[in-house]
């Protein structure tokens, strides 16, 4: 029997990655003005502070050990379930003729790939955060977290290790790895730091269009996400692509369509840019195995689950500022899950055991389940653990009288608009002490009285 | 002397300001002003959190006039910023001792 040629570079494989590279990436400063705007004016710094210091971290981290770990094959089978290599892909290490299996694209450009989603990952979970992190506490979570959940996840479901090699669940571009692990590691850190000031239902969004405009860059660079996912160019490239398309647009009618529904409802920018995210986060592990009619269903389902999800957190009280777990944890969920009951071997060669409706009974169903689930209790607890380790140490929430009047100046010295004439910020000292500021008319939870005055 | 101080709905500044021009007032002053009166707010959802908006933007119009024309000023401005909806505003009259123009010095009547 002839041996199989080496493989070559592939040219066109190559290019498809590299620009998908770049569209991730671009997924992270959208997502710095979809939290932004959605935040108060007077931390909008400091939240898109949080996405793009994660740029800086993680890329970092990813090139000095993170994708050795993560898509490194460890030595020992048994290791390898868990974590991958120690030395393989270390950054003093060059690789620069290597090829990735058979794909024929280069090694560097699956590594710079799966950066752009480590980043990403991490700065999701500072949705939860807002208004009332320090920025220091903020970097040594965002560095903890990725080493002990992020990359271990990332080999577990990706890089040869037990969800994925052994358990046989499916992940295609990350429900499970990122969105269920950011949106738990989120609700971890909401409840160690706490409700902000005053919290009785949120506050208000400060600027609605870079709300818009986030949103629709996420949009944009989430097709790199899913179908890059495929690192190749293929038929399953171009599916994955149509499912993106078609379940987040179905997941912009799904919330405004709970919105509209509701007693003298409105159809809001706010809703319908939440709307498509959820549709997004539910699309990205089911994207290249199933049909783009249950892609659509899966998005109009992820809309409207999402839009009522996000008011639980009213009803128990924690203060998940931006929602990372009302569409994250849960839009990954209903995603993971879809995998199980619209998967079918007819449509991705990916898929093993058909899902519910496909005849397959509720085998694959399970395996999503179990994953889901063990990544969800992993990530909630070392999350909590982190958060609470920095809280004790060196302080993670900032003090009450910082957070009144804005995390921006005393974090980073710059404030975000400069309207006052007096040069005084953008603020004013009426938006600071939250005079004429709308109130949530929402029911607000059973609590202890949150005392608003600062500094004695 | 009499101080004509008017709260108006932004939309009626125009109209006020032209009212105004045409009685022959010589100078008014406005400012950017937040309340609510009878009308009260309105409300806004965002994710389903329904926020009330208790101040509204308004316009404060301020008038200072000889007390011979006051009725007039005060008639032109609520013909002007009437429209017969709920929150149209208020106008109300106080006395003013003194008015100086800064650039001349000169006081009272002369100096309106």
């Amino acid at each position: 029997m002839p041996l199989a040629d080496p493989p070559v570079l592939d040219t066109g494989n190559t290019a498809w990655l590299l620009a998908s590279s770049a569209l991730v990436l671009l997924m992270t400063p959208g997502l710095a003005f979809f939290y932004g705007g959605l935040n108060r004016s007077k931390s909008v710094l400091n939240m898109m502070m949080m996405s793009f210091s994660c740029i800086g971290l993680v890329s970092v981290l990813w090139l000095a050990y993170g994708f050795s770990f993560a898509f490194g094959t460890n030595s020992n089978a048994n290791v390898n379930n868990v974590i991958g290599s120690w030395t393989q892909y270390l950054g003093n290490k060059t690789f620069a003729t290597e090829l990735w299996g058979t794909t024929g694209i280069p090694t560097y450009v699956v590594l710079a790939f799966q950066m752009m989603f480590a980043i990403i990952t991490v700065a999701l979970i500072s949705g939860a955060i807002s208004d009332r992190a320090k920025f220091s506490g903020w970097l040594l979570f965002a560095f903890g977290w990725f080493t002990i959940v992020y990359v271990p996840v990332a080999h577990s479901i990706w890089g040869g290790g037990w969800i994925g090699a052994h358990l046989g669940a499916l992940d295609f571009a990350g429900g499970t790895a990122v969105h269920i692990n950011a949106g738990s590691a989120a609700l971890g850190l909401a409840l160690v730091l706490g409700k902000r000031v005053g919290w009785k239902g949120g506050f208000k969004p400060h600027n609605v269009p870079f709300v818009a405009l986030g949103a629709g860059l996420l949009w944009f660079g989430w097709f790199g996400f899913n179908a890059g996912s495929e690192l190749t160019a293929d038929n399953l490239t171009a599916l994955a692509f149509v499912n993106t398309q078609v379940a987040t647009a179905a997941g912009f009618l799904g919330w405004i369509i709970v919105e509209w529904l509701r007693r003298n409802g409105r159809p809001t920018m706010v809703g319908g840019s939440s709307g498509a995210v959820a549709g997004l986060v539910a699309i990205t592990p089911a994207c290249a195995y199933i049909a783009p009619y249950a892609a659509t269903l899966l998005g109009l389902v992820a809309g409207a689950v999402c839009a009522l999800a996000v008011s639980v957190k009213y009803k128990l009280g924690f203060d998940d500022s931006l929602d990372v777990v009302g569409v994250h944890f849960t839009g990954g969920w209903i995603g993971s899950l879809w995998i199980g009951l619209f998967g079918s071997g007819a449509i991705s060669s990916y898929v093993k055991h058909d899902g519910l409706f496909y005849g397959g009974g509720v085998n694959q169903l399970g395996r999503q389940a179990l994953a889901s689930g063990l990544v969800s209790v992993f990530s909630f607890s070392v999350a909590w653990l982190i958060g609470t380790a920095i809280e004790k140490t060196i302080g993670f929430r900032a003090t009450q009288e910082v957070e009144v009047d804005g995390i921006d100046v005393a974090e980073h010295a710059e404030s975000a608009y400069e309207f006052a004439p007096t040069g005084g910020g953008g603020g004013g000292a009426f938006a600071m002490a939250g005079v004429g500021a709308p109130k949530p008319s929402t029911p607000a939870p059973a609590e202890e009285p949150v005392s608003e005055k600062v500094a004695g | 002397m009499k101080l004509v101080t008017a709260v108006i709905k932004p939309y009626q500044l125009d109209a006020v300001k032209e009212a105004l021009h045409a009685l022959g007032v010589a100078g008014l002053t406005v400012s950017e002003v937040q309340g609510y009166g009878r009308q009260k707010g309105h409300t806004e959802v965002y994710r389903g959190a329904e926020y009330t908006v208790e101040f509204l933007p308004k316009i404060r119009v301020e008038v200072v006039t000889d007390e011979i024309d006051v009725d007039k000023v005060v008639d032109a401005i609520v013909t002007a910023a009437r429209t017969g909806k709920i929150g149209d505003g208020k106008v109300w009259v106080t006395p003013v001792e003194e008015v100086i123009r800064v650039r001349t010095g000169e006081r009272g009547l002369d100096a309106l």
